[in-house]
């Protein structure tokens, strides 16, 4: 078991490995950072100085050696564009976009759970056509488009809920008194891009449990508890809800991750200040310590995810361990 | 008094392709059986063994339906109870015994919650009475040291101990029927024979009555005492175990008896000729006819109906008839 574990972790460092190396050279293929600094005839020996403050004078690969030494230590990089540490901007930032994620979550469980298991329950009846109806809209229907739906419905015609941003309330490290109120305020403001965010999910959460449910539904151990006379409605709650769970689980905690870290449309819609808008002013600044350190920590969270994911397979299932 | 269980003429289909197709997996089935007595059902895979088992205790998929006939248990009319007064007996007087020992278990759930179930739902069994009354299945159905395996998982357990925990799962109920639908197929042989006797064992100890389906003509030997031959959705063929396998009446039985590989001989193995046909597009006339060495014209054109032999077998087969009269 030591030894998968290992091997996992060792896998795992090789895929951070390689977005850090991809996401580097990415972003320098979006052209030259200084050049969005200056205008139209600036200094050059202005543009100059910029180029040597952010380090960009010096070759690529002293460029690239500098940065992966500065992330053993644990440091980001400054951004460009704000002069700060990269890592106390993304973490400031991080808890609204836990909140945006969170809610997301909720409702894109609350859509699909319940819907795909009536999807798998009535299958091939009315239901499930509206399941199935339900799911390829989440699925076609972007989460911007939905958003400016929202947007044009709730916000300008009926005047029901704020269009923009995310409200006073704010998540200041340094004060834990700001910790517990900042979940419970502000709920107007979440309400559409949550529900823009979650809508998307939604679709496919709705997918994942009407085909884990169906598998489960036909398997022989469900087909024994009917035959052992057990009433149909524990039969659904007790015995094939556990088993279709443990996939839409597993898919569903990815899901929470892209929420949080990449909902970089609806946070741009709706201003909402989370880190996937770091991410797009990131990009369109040219701010490269910015944008490498977004997509760094999302992918670490990612690829520690799938690992703990991994190892707790590896624990339920002896067959995945002992095949190494 | 009425018989136990009572099948009579069940014809159950299925339906597919919006009932463009129609499958005749049950066409015609009649049996009866007694309390404590066992009935083999032996067939070919496909012939509609496991969907008579099914049907009796109603749990057909949606794309099946029972067409006609009637199933009694001591009288009561099943075919017309509702879902919910089905659950009441399965279970309760009509258990099962699933063919896969690995997949009949729920993966998630302790030995002792699945062993339970049926004593909490169908005899209100609780707390330490019920705690006690698995125990007493677990030690029933042999396995070491029930107290402690009780709390493990079936993925802890081997086949052979799954099997049992099934078969403790079928008796938890209190059953007067358990239908067993191949049990043994996928265990182990040295296993299979521990099996069959421990089956043996219980039901002399329980006094319930067996449905015993396979496709193993030694285990019919060992196990029941009346057997039903099926061929494509039809029993063609019942009678008592002795007169089975010394007068076999029916072709399809006789040709399934020559095809047992037999120890001491380097004979090349007999093998019945052809398929089995496709239940949705049967031959014209028997079934079985263009498979069977003494077909008569008759058996093309018109199907055999039930003979009645002399000593209480039934065939579905023109040739006992057809015998008696070139004789008399």
């Amino acid at each position: 078991m030591r030894k998968y574990v290992l091997l996992r972790g060792f896998y795992s460092l090789v895929t951070l490995w390689l977005l850090v190396t991809i996401i580097f050279a990415m972003v320098r293929l979006t052209g030259d950072p200084v050049a969005m600094k200056g205008e139209i005839g600036a200094d050059a020996t202005y543009l100059e100085r910029i180029k040597h403050d952010w380090g960009l004078d010096q070759p690529v690969y002293w460029q690239y050696t500098g940065f992966i030494g500065n992330l053993l230590k644990g440091d980001f990089g400054h951004s460009f564009e704000k002069s700060l540490p990269v890592r106390d901007i993304y973490f400031e930032r991080l808890p609204n976009s836990l909140k945006l994620g969170f809610a997301a979550f909720v409702i894109s469980l609350a859509l699909g759970v319940p819907f795909g298991m009536l999807s798998a329950l009535k299958v091939n009846t009315w239901w499930d056509n509206a399941g199935k109806m339900i799911a390829l809209l989440g699925l076609s229907m972007p989460g911007f488009f939905v958003g400016l739906v929202l947007i044009i419905i709730f916000g300008v015609q009926l005047g029901w809920l704020p269009v923009l941003g995310k409200g006073s309330s704010a998540f200041v490290w340094s004060n834990p008194a700001t910790w517990a109120p900042f979940w419970f305020r502000d709920w107007p403001h979440l309400a559409m891009p949550a529900f823009a965010l979650g809508w998307y999910f939604s679709g496919a959460m709705l997918r994942i449990t009407r085909s884990g449910m169906l598998d489960v539904l036909g398997s022989d151990y469900i087909k024994l508890v009917r035959l052992k006379g057990v009433p149909e409605r524990m039969v659904v709650a007790k015995h094939a809800l556990k088993n279709s769970l443990i996939p839409v689980l597993t898919f569903a905690g990815l899901n929470l991750l892209i929420m949080v870290n990449v909902a970089v449309v609806i946070e741009v819609i709706f201003n909402w200040p989370g880190v996937g808008q770091l991410l797009y002013d990131g990009l369109s600044n040219r701010d490269f310590p910015m944008v490498q350190g977004v997509v760094l920590m999302s992918g670490l969270m990612i690829v520690m995810l799938n690992f703990v994911i991994d190892v707790l397979y590896g624990y339920v299932d002896p067959r995945i361990r002992l095949s190494r | 008094m009425p018989p136990l269980l009572r099948v009579d003429d069940l014809r159950a289909y299925y339906f597919g392709f919006r009932g463009t197709r129609v499958v005749k997996a049950i066409d015609g089935v009649s049996f009866s059986l007694e309390a404590g007595e066992t009935f083999g059902l032996v067939g070919e895979s496909g012939c509609g063994k496991t969907s008579t088992c099914h049907a009796i205790v109603r749990l057909l998929p949606p794309s099946a339906r029972i067409v006609s006939g009637r199933i009694e248990l001591e009288g009561e009319d099943l075919l017309g109870k509702s879902q919910t007064e089905m659950r009441q007996i399965r279970g309760r007087r009509i258990a099962t015994i699933l063919q896969d020992p690995m997949a009949s278990l729920d993966p998630l759930f302790s030995i002792y919650d699945q062993v339970a179930e049926p004593a909490y739902y169908h005899r209100a069994f609780r707390g330490r009475r019920l705690r006690q009354r698995v125990k007493e299945l677990l030690s029933a159905v042999r396995i070491p040291s029930p107290e402690r395996r009780m709390k493990d998982l079936p993925h802890q357990m081997s086949g052979g101990m799954r099997q049992r925990i099934v078969g403790a799962i079928a008796l938890a109920g209190g059953p007067q029927v358990i239908i067993a639908d191949e049990p043994t197929t996928n265990l182990d042989v040295t296993i299979q024979l521990q099996y069959l006797n421990l089956l043996k064992d219980l039901q002399r100890a329980s006094g319930v009555a067996l449905i015993f389906v396979t496709h193993n003509l030694g285990i019919v030997a060992k196990m029941c005492d009346k057997v039903g031959v099926m061929y494509a959705g039809k029993i063609v063929e019942m009678q008592s175990v002795r007169g089975l396998f010394y007068n076999p009446r029916h072709p399809y039985t006789r040709a399934l008896l020559d095809s047992i590989p037999k120890l001491g001989t380097k004979d090349p193995l007999y093998v019945i000729p052809g398929q089995p046909p496709d239940l949705s597009r049967l031959p014209a006339g028997c079934s079985f006819q263009p498979r069977c060495q003494s077909a008569m014209e008759r058996c093309r054109v018109e199907e055999p109906s039930e003979q009645h032999l002399d000593d209480a077998a039934t065939t579905r087969c023109w040739l006992p008839l057809h015998e008696a009269t070139t004789r008399g």
